[in-house]
Protein backbone atom coordinates (compact mmCIF):
# COMPACT_ATOMS: atom_id res chain seq x y z
CA UNK A 1 0.00 0.00 0.00
CA UNK A 2 1.46 3.31 -1.06
CA UNK A 3 2.11 5.95 1.53
CA UNK A 4 0.05 9.07 1.89
CA UNK A 5 1.59 12.09 0.18
CA UNK A 6 0.38 15.68 0.55
CA UNK A 7 0.74 17.98 -2.45
CA UNK A 8 0.43 21.70 -1.83
CA UNK A 9 -1.74 23.48 -4.40
CA UNK A 10 -2.86 26.89 -3.02
CA UNK A 11 -4.91 27.58 -6.13
CA UNK A 12 -7.97 29.79 -6.25
CA UNK A 13 -11.07 27.98 -7.46
CA UNK A 14 -12.35 31.19 -9.08
CA UNK A 15 -9.35 31.13 -11.42
CA UNK A 16 -11.13 30.29 -14.69
CA UNK A 17 -13.81 32.96 -14.36
CA UNK A 18 -11.26 35.60 -13.37
CA UNK A 19 -8.93 34.73 -16.21
CA UNK A 20 -11.78 35.03 -18.70
CA UNK A 21 -12.91 38.32 -17.09
CA UNK A 22 -9.44 39.81 -17.63
CA UNK A 23 -9.50 38.78 -21.30
CA UNK A 24 -12.95 40.30 -21.84
CA UNK A 25 -11.96 43.54 -20.14
CA UNK A 26 -8.83 43.83 -22.30
CA UNK A 27 -10.85 43.18 -25.45
CA UNK A 28 -13.46 45.80 -24.50
CA UNK A 29 -10.80 48.37 -23.64
CA UNK A 30 -9.25 47.65 -27.00
CA UNK A 31 -12.55 48.43 -28.72
CA UNK A 32 -12.92 51.67 -26.70
CA UNK A 33 -15.79 50.23 -24.73
CA UNK A 34 -16.30 51.19 -21.11
CA UNK A 35 -18.21 48.39 -19.39
CA UNK A 36 -20.46 48.76 -16.35
CA UNK A 37 -21.80 45.79 -14.39
CA UNK A 38 -25.28 46.80 -13.21
CA UNK A 39 -26.29 45.04 -10.01
CA UNK A 40 -29.35 45.19 -7.78
CA UNK A 41 -32.21 43.15 -6.34
CA UNK A 42 -35.24 42.34 -8.54
CA UNK A 43 -37.49 45.36 -9.01
CA UNK A 44 -35.04 48.11 -8.00
CA UNK A 45 -35.37 49.67 -11.45
CA UNK A 46 -32.24 48.49 -13.21
CA UNK A 47 -33.77 48.77 -16.68
CA UNK A 48 -35.68 51.99 -15.84
CA UNK A 49 -32.43 53.54 -14.64
CA UNK A 50 -30.64 52.42 -17.80
CA UNK A 51 -33.35 54.10 -19.86
CA UNK A 52 -32.70 57.37 -18.01
CA UNK A 53 -28.92 57.06 -18.29
CA UNK A 54 -28.83 56.08 -21.96
CA UNK A 55 -31.25 58.87 -22.84
CA UNK A 56 -28.69 61.36 -21.47
CA UNK A 57 -25.71 59.69 -23.14
CA UNK A 58 -27.10 59.70 -26.65
CA UNK A 59 -26.27 60.78 -29.25
CA UNK A 60 -22.78 61.76 -28.02
CA UNK A 61 -21.94 58.37 -26.50
CA UNK A 62 -23.33 55.14 -27.91
CA UNK A 63 -24.84 52.78 -25.32
CA UNK A 64 -24.95 49.00 -25.64
CA UNK A 65 -26.75 46.65 -23.26
CA UNK A 66 -26.42 43.01 -22.29
CA UNK A 67 -29.59 42.04 -20.44
CA UNK A 68 -29.30 39.19 -17.97
CA UNK A 69 -32.46 37.46 -16.83
CA UNK A 70 -33.28 34.00 -15.61
CA UNK A 71 -36.10 33.91 -18.15
CA UNK A 72 -38.02 36.28 -20.49
CA UNK A 73 -36.91 39.16 -22.68
CA UNK A 74 -39.24 42.05 -21.74
CA UNK A 75 -36.40 44.42 -20.87
CA UNK A 76 -34.49 43.66 -24.05
CA UNK A 77 -37.57 44.41 -26.16
CA UNK A 78 -38.16 47.68 -24.27
CA UNK A 79 -34.56 48.82 -24.86
CA UNK A 80 -34.53 47.70 -28.49
CA UNK A 81 -37.72 49.70 -29.12
CA UNK A 82 -35.80 52.73 -27.87
CA UNK A 83 -33.14 52.02 -30.48
CA UNK A 84 -30.53 50.67 -28.07
CA UNK A 85 -28.47 47.76 -29.33
CA UNK A 86 -29.31 45.08 -26.75
CA UNK A 87 -28.66 41.39 -26.50
CA UNK A 88 -30.43 39.02 -24.10
CA UNK A 89 -28.85 36.34 -21.93
CA UNK A 90 -31.24 33.88 -20.31
CA UNK A 91 -29.50 31.88 -17.63
CA UNK A 92 -32.39 29.41 -17.17
CA UNK A 93 -31.93 29.28 -13.43
CA UNK A 94 -28.43 30.58 -12.77
CA UNK A 95 -28.42 33.35 -10.16
CA UNK A 96 -25.67 35.55 -11.67
CA UNK A 97 -23.84 36.21 -14.93
CA UNK A 98 -20.33 34.84 -15.35
CA UNK A 99 -17.47 35.60 -17.72
CA UNK A 100 -18.06 32.81 -20.27
CA UNK A 101 -21.65 34.07 -20.78
CA UNK A 102 -20.39 37.61 -21.39
CA UNK A 103 -17.64 36.31 -23.68
CA UNK A 104 -20.34 34.87 -25.95
CA UNK A 105 -22.71 37.82 -25.72
CA UNK A 106 -20.16 40.48 -26.72
CA UNK A 107 -19.72 38.71 -30.04
CA UNK A 108 -23.36 39.44 -30.83
CA UNK A 109 -22.97 43.21 -30.49
CA UNK A 110 -21.26 45.62 -32.88
CA UNK A 111 -19.15 46.97 -30.04
CA UNK A 112 -17.00 49.93 -30.86
CA UNK A 113 -16.58 53.09 -28.87
CA UNK A 114 -19.25 53.60 -26.26
CA UNK A 115 -20.55 52.29 -22.98
CA UNK A 116 -21.65 48.71 -22.45
CA UNK A 117 -24.10 48.20 -19.60
CA UNK A 118 -24.30 44.61 -18.42
CA UNK A 119 -27.53 44.26 -16.49
CA UNK A 120 -26.93 41.40 -14.10
CA UNK A 121 -29.58 39.01 -12.74
CA UNK A 122 -31.84 40.68 -10.15
CA UNK A 123 -30.08 39.47 -7.02
CA UNK A 124 -28.29 41.36 -4.26
CA UNK A 125 -25.98 38.47 -3.41
CA UNK A 126 -24.29 36.42 -6.12
CA UNK A 127 -23.52 39.02 -8.86
CA UNK A 128 -21.16 40.85 -6.48
CA UNK A 129 -18.91 37.79 -6.31
CA UNK A 130 -18.08 37.50 -9.99
CA UNK A 131 -15.92 39.66 -12.23
CA UNK A 132 -17.40 39.63 -15.73
CA UNK A 133 -14.97 41.89 -17.58
CA UNK A 134 -16.43 45.18 -16.39
CA UNK A 135 -14.53 48.40 -15.68
CA UNK A 136 -16.96 49.48 -12.96
CA UNK A 137 -19.73 48.05 -10.82
CA UNK A 138 -22.90 50.11 -10.37
CA UNK A 139 -25.24 49.10 -7.56
CA UNK A 140 -28.87 50.15 -7.57
CA UNK A 141 -30.53 50.20 -4.18
CA UNK A 142 -33.93 51.69 -3.35
CA UNK A 143 -35.65 53.44 -0.49
CA UNK A 144 -38.44 50.85 -0.71
CA UNK A 145 -36.08 47.98 0.12
CA UNK A 146 -35.36 49.47 3.53
CA UNK A 147 -32.34 51.15 5.08
CA UNK A 148 -30.83 47.95 6.48
CA UNK A 149 -29.63 46.58 3.13
CA UNK A 150 -25.91 47.49 3.50
CA UNK A 151 -25.87 45.59 6.79
CA UNK A 152 -27.65 42.55 5.37
CA UNK A 153 -25.93 42.33 1.98
CA UNK A 154 -22.52 43.85 2.67
CA UNK A 155 -20.57 42.47 -0.28
CA UNK A 156 -22.65 44.22 -2.95
CA UNK A 157 -22.15 47.57 -1.17
CA UNK A 158 -18.48 46.91 -0.57
CA UNK A 159 -17.75 46.07 -4.21
CA UNK A 160 -19.77 48.90 -5.82
CA UNK A 161 -17.86 51.70 -7.57
CA UNK A 162 -20.96 53.87 -7.39
CA UNK A 163 -24.42 53.51 -5.93
CA UNK A 164 -27.75 54.78 -7.18
CA UNK A 165 -30.46 55.11 -4.56
CA UNK A 166 -33.61 54.90 -6.64
CA UNK A 167 -37.30 55.68 -5.98
CA UNK A 168 -36.40 58.70 -3.84
CA UNK A 169 -39.69 60.34 -4.87
CA UNK A 170 -41.34 57.87 -2.46
CA UNK A 171 -39.38 58.96 0.64
CA UNK A 172 -42.32 60.99 2.07
CA UNK A 173 -44.43 57.83 2.18
CA UNK A 174 -41.83 55.52 3.74
CA UNK A 175 -39.83 55.07 6.94
CA UNK A 176 -36.50 55.03 5.14
CA UNK A 177 -33.72 55.94 7.61
CA UNK A 178 -31.17 57.61 5.35
CA UNK A 179 -28.65 58.24 8.13
CA UNK A 180 -28.63 54.52 9.09
CA UNK A 181 -28.37 53.50 5.42
CA UNK A 182 -25.46 55.86 4.76
CA UNK A 183 -23.63 54.81 7.93
CA UNK A 184 -23.71 51.21 6.66
CA UNK A 185 -22.60 52.24 3.17
CA UNK A 186 -19.70 54.34 4.53
CA UNK A 187 -18.47 51.58 6.85
CA UNK A 188 -18.23 49.21 3.88
CA UNK A 189 -17.08 51.59 1.17
CA UNK A 190 -15.97 54.91 2.57
CA UNK A 191 -15.62 57.01 -0.59
CA UNK A 192 -18.27 55.48 -2.88
CA UNK A 193 -20.47 58.11 -4.56
CA UNK A 194 -24.17 57.70 -3.79
CA UNK A 195 -26.68 59.36 -6.12
CA UNK A 196 -30.27 59.90 -5.03
CA UNK A 197 -32.51 59.47 -8.04
CA UNK A 198 -35.99 58.64 -9.20
CA UNK A 199 -36.37 56.88 -12.54
CA UNK A 200 -40.08 57.77 -12.43
CA UNK A 201 -39.66 61.54 -12.00
CA UNK A 202 -36.28 61.40 -13.86
CA UNK A 203 -34.60 63.39 -11.07
CA UNK A 204 -30.92 62.94 -10.22
CA UNK A 205 -29.69 61.24 -13.39
CA UNK A 206 -27.78 64.22 -14.81
CA UNK A 207 -25.27 63.85 -11.96
CA UNK A 208 -24.99 60.10 -12.51
CA UNK A 209 -24.25 60.49 -16.21
CA UNK A 210 -21.74 63.28 -15.65
CA UNK A 211 -19.89 61.11 -13.12
CA UNK A 212 -19.87 58.05 -15.45
CA UNK A 213 -18.46 60.15 -18.29
CA UNK A 214 -15.74 61.58 -16.06
CA UNK A 215 -14.72 58.10 -14.94
CA UNK A 216 -14.79 56.81 -18.51
CA UNK A 217 -12.51 59.60 -19.67
CA UNK A 218 -10.05 58.80 -16.89
CA UNK A 219 -9.68 55.21 -18.11
CA UNK B 1 -32.23 27.11 -7.61
CA UNK B 2 -29.36 29.33 -6.55
CA UNK B 3 -27.71 26.42 -4.76
CA UNK B 4 -28.11 24.07 -7.66
CA UNK B 5 -26.41 26.26 -10.21
CA UNK B 6 -24.11 28.20 -7.93
CA UNK B 7 -22.13 25.49 -6.13
CA UNK B 8 -22.35 22.78 -8.77
CA UNK B 9 -19.91 24.20 -11.37
CA UNK B 10 -17.45 25.29 -8.70
CA UNK B 11 -17.44 21.80 -7.18
CA UNK B 12 -16.70 20.46 -10.64
CA UNK B 13 -13.76 22.85 -10.88
CA UNK B 14 -12.41 21.66 -7.50
CA UNK B 15 -12.44 18.06 -8.72
CA UNK B 16 -10.81 19.10 -12.00
CA UNK B 17 -7.92 20.87 -10.22
CA UNK B 18 -7.43 17.92 -7.85
CA UNK B 19 -7.39 15.44 -10.75
CA UNK B 20 -4.94 17.52 -12.79
CA UNK B 21 -2.60 17.73 -9.81
CA UNK B 22 -2.88 14.01 -9.08
CA UNK B 23 -2.12 13.11 -12.71
CA UNK B 24 0.90 15.43 -12.79
CA UNK B 25 2.19 13.61 -9.73
CA UNK B 26 1.50 10.17 -11.21
CA UNK B 27 -1.02 9.34 -8.49
CA UNK B 28 -3.82 6.87 -9.17
CA UNK B 29 -6.30 8.33 -6.73
CA UNK B 30 -6.95 11.39 -4.59
CA UNK B 31 -7.46 10.50 -0.91
CA UNK B 32 -8.24 13.91 0.50
CA UNK B 33 -8.83 17.46 -0.71
CA UNK B 34 -8.09 20.31 1.70
CA UNK B 35 -10.24 23.25 0.73
CA UNK B 36 -10.38 26.67 2.40
CA UNK B 37 -13.75 28.46 2.19
CA UNK B 38 -14.42 31.86 3.73
CA UNK B 39 -17.99 32.50 4.85
CA UNK B 40 -18.03 35.59 2.57
CA UNK B 41 -16.61 33.73 -0.43
CA UNK B 42 -20.15 33.39 -1.73
CA UNK B 43 -20.04 29.61 -1.57
CA UNK B 44 -21.78 27.46 0.99
CA UNK B 45 -19.43 24.82 2.36
CA UNK B 46 -22.21 22.29 3.05
CA UNK B 47 -23.53 22.57 -0.52
CA UNK B 48 -20.09 21.95 -1.99
CA UNK B 49 -19.86 18.90 0.24
CA UNK B 50 -23.27 17.72 -0.97
CA UNK B 51 -22.35 17.93 -4.66
CA UNK B 52 -18.88 16.56 -4.15
CA UNK B 53 -20.05 12.99 -3.64
CA UNK B 54 -22.22 13.10 -6.76
CA UNK B 55 -19.72 14.75 -9.12
CA UNK B 56 -16.65 12.87 -7.87
CA UNK B 57 -18.00 9.49 -9.04
CA UNK B 58 -15.99 8.19 -11.99
CA UNK B 59 -13.11 10.56 -11.24
CA UNK B 60 -9.81 10.13 -9.46
CA UNK B 61 -11.57 11.75 -6.49
CA UNK B 62 -14.25 9.03 -6.21
CA UNK B 63 -13.04 7.85 -2.82
CA UNK B 64 -11.60 11.14 -1.62
CA UNK B 65 -12.75 12.93 1.50
CA UNK B 66 -13.33 16.63 1.23
CA UNK B 67 -11.98 18.56 4.17
CA UNK B 68 -13.34 22.09 4.30
CA UNK B 69 -11.69 24.65 6.55
CA UNK B 70 -14.15 27.50 7.03
CA UNK B 71 -12.96 31.04 7.71
CA UNK B 72 -15.08 33.57 9.61
CA UNK B 73 -15.07 37.08 8.08
CA UNK B 74 -13.28 39.76 10.05
CA UNK B 75 -13.39 43.54 10.00
CA UNK B 76 -10.43 45.77 10.78
CA UNK B 77 -11.00 48.76 13.06
CA UNK B 78 -10.14 52.06 11.35
CA UNK B 79 -9.09 53.45 14.72
CA UNK B 80 -7.15 50.77 16.66
CA UNK B 81 -6.59 48.41 13.64
CA UNK B 82 -7.80 45.44 15.69
CA UNK B 83 -9.46 42.55 13.83
CA UNK B 84 -12.88 41.43 14.96
CA UNK B 85 -15.98 39.51 13.89
CA UNK B 86 -18.97 41.65 13.02
CA UNK B 87 -22.10 41.70 15.15
CA UNK B 88 -25.36 41.86 13.15
CA UNK B 89 -26.39 45.42 12.19
CA UNK B 90 -23.15 46.88 13.45
CA UNK B 91 -19.61 47.63 12.32
CA UNK B 92 -18.53 48.74 15.80
CA UNK B 93 -15.15 47.64 17.16
CA UNK B 94 -15.47 45.72 20.46
CA UNK B 95 -12.09 47.01 21.69
CA UNK B 96 -12.28 50.75 21.20
CA UNK B 97 -15.82 51.48 19.89
CA UNK B 98 -14.28 52.63 16.58
CA UNK B 99 -15.69 51.61 13.19
CA UNK B 100 -14.57 48.51 11.32
CA UNK B 101 -13.99 48.19 7.58
CA UNK B 102 -14.01 45.03 5.45
CA UNK B 103 -10.87 42.94 4.99
CA UNK B 104 -10.07 39.99 2.76
CA UNK B 105 -10.41 37.65 5.75
CA UNK B 106 -13.47 35.50 5.13
CA UNK B 107 -13.40 35.78 1.32
CA UNK B 108 -10.94 32.90 0.80
CA UNK B 109 -11.76 30.18 -1.67
CA UNK B 110 -8.87 27.96 -2.65
CA UNK B 111 -7.54 24.43 -2.64
CA UNK B 112 -4.77 24.29 -0.07
CA UNK B 113 -3.52 20.80 -0.86
CA UNK B 114 -4.50 17.29 -1.82
CA UNK B 115 -3.39 13.97 -0.38
CA UNK B 116 -2.74 11.15 -2.82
Amino acid sequence: MAEKKEITIMQSVYDKNEEEARKIQAELTNRNIFAINVMGAPGVGKTSSLIQITKRLRPTVKPFVIEGDIEADFDTLTLQKLGIETVQINTNGACHLDSPMIGEAINQLSLEEGILFIENIGNLVCPAEFQIGEHMKMLISTVTEGSDKPYKYPLAFEKADFIILNKCDLIPYLDFDEEFFMRGVRALNKDVPVFKVSARTEEGFDGVVQWILERMNQQ
Amino acid sequence: MCLLVHEYPITQRIIEIAEETAKKNHAKAVKKINLVVGDYSGYVASSIDLYFGIIAEDSLCANATLHIQRVKPKLRCKNCHGLFERKPFSFRCPYCEGEGEPTEIGKEFYIKSIEV
